[in-house]
């Protein structure tokens, strides 16, 4: 199979964000190309900028240069075509049921018209997620494993171009972590989605990731793009995966390495 | 050797079967007095009740006249009076309906100005400084000037009440949606949502359980106004120069507890008075507890950040 065009387009793209005293650069020229169905990582130290870059593809930010394409169009403000799961808790409209909430984004983003209509695709993904006990409750009564599973479930609902995940699973117990990243695989291989998905977890990056993205830090520069999708959680305890992780390792601590280098020298 | 070796020996526990634990030892219910007793109501009410007789002993053993303190029991019969010849009705009636008509219109402002401040950062910078500036005036001081401007009557009245809602309900309404996270924001954008639907969906809901402190203020606030303001008015009135007096119906309980201590009726001024504690209790504890517990109790985000 050749490879088509692509879904999404990051081409040279510079992005910036304010502190109150100064302005500072989050990633410098970077690009990648995302094809449709890949399980696409962005991974990297803390300020690398991989958060900065998922929300611009998201249309919160404007590159100050380069520029991002979505099927061929470029991305100017946020919309229902790329949906967002963040790793905040709090993503959730706490005054909807978990059924409400999917209902909510689906009639607001204009995915379903009438009330019914979204009722039906809600249920539909709650049941993807295993949460059909708790369709009616509130988002305060549910563990964050779950507020996390209805989130995703919400994101795949909007059936967008593409999934923007943001480290969803960084504020979840290792165990539950664990968890969410098999179910995550399970829900790609009967969705086949496309997913980008940012995480400072080496392992993480690669259980979940077709290809993955290492992002040097300050500002954040493309380092290496690499192929993983041969490994998944089922051959975490193999060998071969070992050896792939000491390789991403070395790849993304190579920052900090030449910087001490420096400091010794 | 280590120190950890002297460990070594310690036997290791895997219990194939756990032993059942007998009921009674896990729940077992409390007496009856005791549950009754850890009710708040009980508890509330047992305190009133003995309050009520240290009154009613206290004055009974004392020769006050009645004029100058009537006695628990007296209290409730001229209470029982009013409310038997309906005046008692009619003044609350009176007074309430001249507060919604006030909370009402104070509402409205309020949501303008908190569009405007939401959609416009100049706007944020103006209401939050005029409140901030105007909220610690008590409304009453305006009273004056409003009787210049409106002269005396029911407008002088709502002017007065709702510079006790309007500051109050923007600033906490502020307050909140500067408190909202940053993504939940990002999420309601992200589904499409913006200008006044942004606002009504989203920002709204999210600032409720710091907005209800607001109206729960503005309500109290504005009850303590129009009660003050009605005494000023009743101070007024000579040969019925205040419509409540001529039309004999329209005045309300801050009138009619005015006009009871003109007639020398001590009960029935404090008869007046319970019927204002009475609204005030049921307006906080029932009303505005209700519509918290319906919302932001349900919701789960009673931790209000103001």
């Amino acid at each position: 199979m050749s490879l088509s065009s692509p879904l999404l387009k990051v081409d040279g793209v510079t992005l910036q964000y304010k502190t109150p005293e100064r302005v500072v650069t989050a990633t410098y020229k970077v690009d990648f190309e995302i094809h449709d169905g890949e399980r696409y990582i962005i991974l990297g130290p803390s300020g690398c900028g991989k958060s900065t870059l998922l929300k611009a593809v998201a249309g919160f930010l404007e590159p100050v240069g380069g520029e991002m394409t979505l099927n061929g169009k470029t991305i100017r403000k946020p919309g229902p075509d790329r949906v967002m799961v963040f790793q905040e808790f709090d993503q959730l409209l706490p005054w909807h049921t978990v059924r409400g909430n999917i209902m909510f984004a689906l009639r607001q983003g204009g995915r379903a018209g009438t009330k019914a209509e979204a009722r039906e695709i809600a249920d539909e993904f709650i049941a993807k997620v295993k949460l059909e006990r708790f369709a009616d409750s509130y988002p305060h009564t549910l563990s964050g494993g779950m507020k996390q599973r209805v989130a995703i479930a919400r994101g795949m609902a909007m059936r967008p171009q593409i999934l923007l995940m943001d480290e969803p699973f960084a504020s979840l117990d290792a165990l539950t972590r664990r968890q969410m990243q098999e179910e995550l695989y399970d829900l790609w291989e009967a969705n086949r989605m496309t997913l980008l998905f940012v995480t400072h977890s080496i392992e993480e990056a690669i259980i979940l990731g077709s290809r993955i993205l290492i992002l040097s830090s300050h500002p954040g520069q493309v380092r290496a793009e690499l192929n993983a999708h041969q490994f998944s959680h089922r051959n975490a305890d193999t060998p071969e995966f070992a050896a792939f992780k000491e390789r991403v390792h070395a790849l993304v601590t190579a920052d900090t390495q030449t910087q001490e280098e420096g400091v010794s020298a | 050797m280590t120190s950890h070796d002297r460990f070594l020996g310690r036997e290791e526990r895997h219990l194939t079967v756990i032993p059942p634990v007998d009921d009674a030892a896990v729940t077992r219910d409390r007496a009856l007095i005791d549950r009754l007793w850890n009710i708040d109501i009980t508890r509330k009410v047992t305190i009133l009740l003995a309050l009520g007789l240290i009154w009613e002993l206290g004055v009974l053993s004392s020769n006050v006249s009645d004029q100058v303190m009537p006695t628990a029991s007296a209290t409730l019969a001229a209470f029982g009076e009013g409310l038997a010849s309906g005046a008692i009705q009619t003044a609350a009636w009176n007074s309430i309906k001249t507060l919604l008509s006030g909370y009402g219109i104070g509402l409205a402002v309020s949501s303008v100005f908190v569009s405007i401040a939401v959609a416009w950062r100049f706007g944020t910078d103006m209401l939050t400084t005029l409140s901030a500036m105007l909220n610690p005036l008590p409304a009453i001081a305006l009273l004056p000037l409003a009787m210049i401007w409106f002269g005396l009557g029911k407008g002088a009245i709502i002017f007065t009440l709702l510079h006790s809602i309007v500051w109050p309900v923007s600033l906490y309404a502020m307050t909140g949606i500067r408190g909202i996270s940053p993504t939940l924001k990002m999420m309601g954008r992200n589904y499409g949502l913006r200008g006044p639907r942004f606002i009504l969906l989203i920002l709204l809901p999210a600032a409720f359980p710091t907005i209800i402190s607001g109206l729960r203020i503005a309500w109290a606030f504005a009850w303590r106004t129009l009660m003050a303001a009605e005494l000023v008015f009743g101070g007024q009135v000579s040969g019925g120069g205040f419509a409540g007096a001529e039309a004999g119906n329209s005045g309300g309980l801050g009138w009619y507890i005015f006009r009871s201590q003109m007639e020398n009726q001590t009960a029935s001024v404090f008869a007046g008075l319970l019927a204002i504690i009475v609204i005030g209790i049921f307006v906080e504890n029932v009303l505005l507890r209700g519509v918290e517990r319906l919302t932001v109790e349900r919701w789960g985000m009673t931790r209000s950040g103001s």
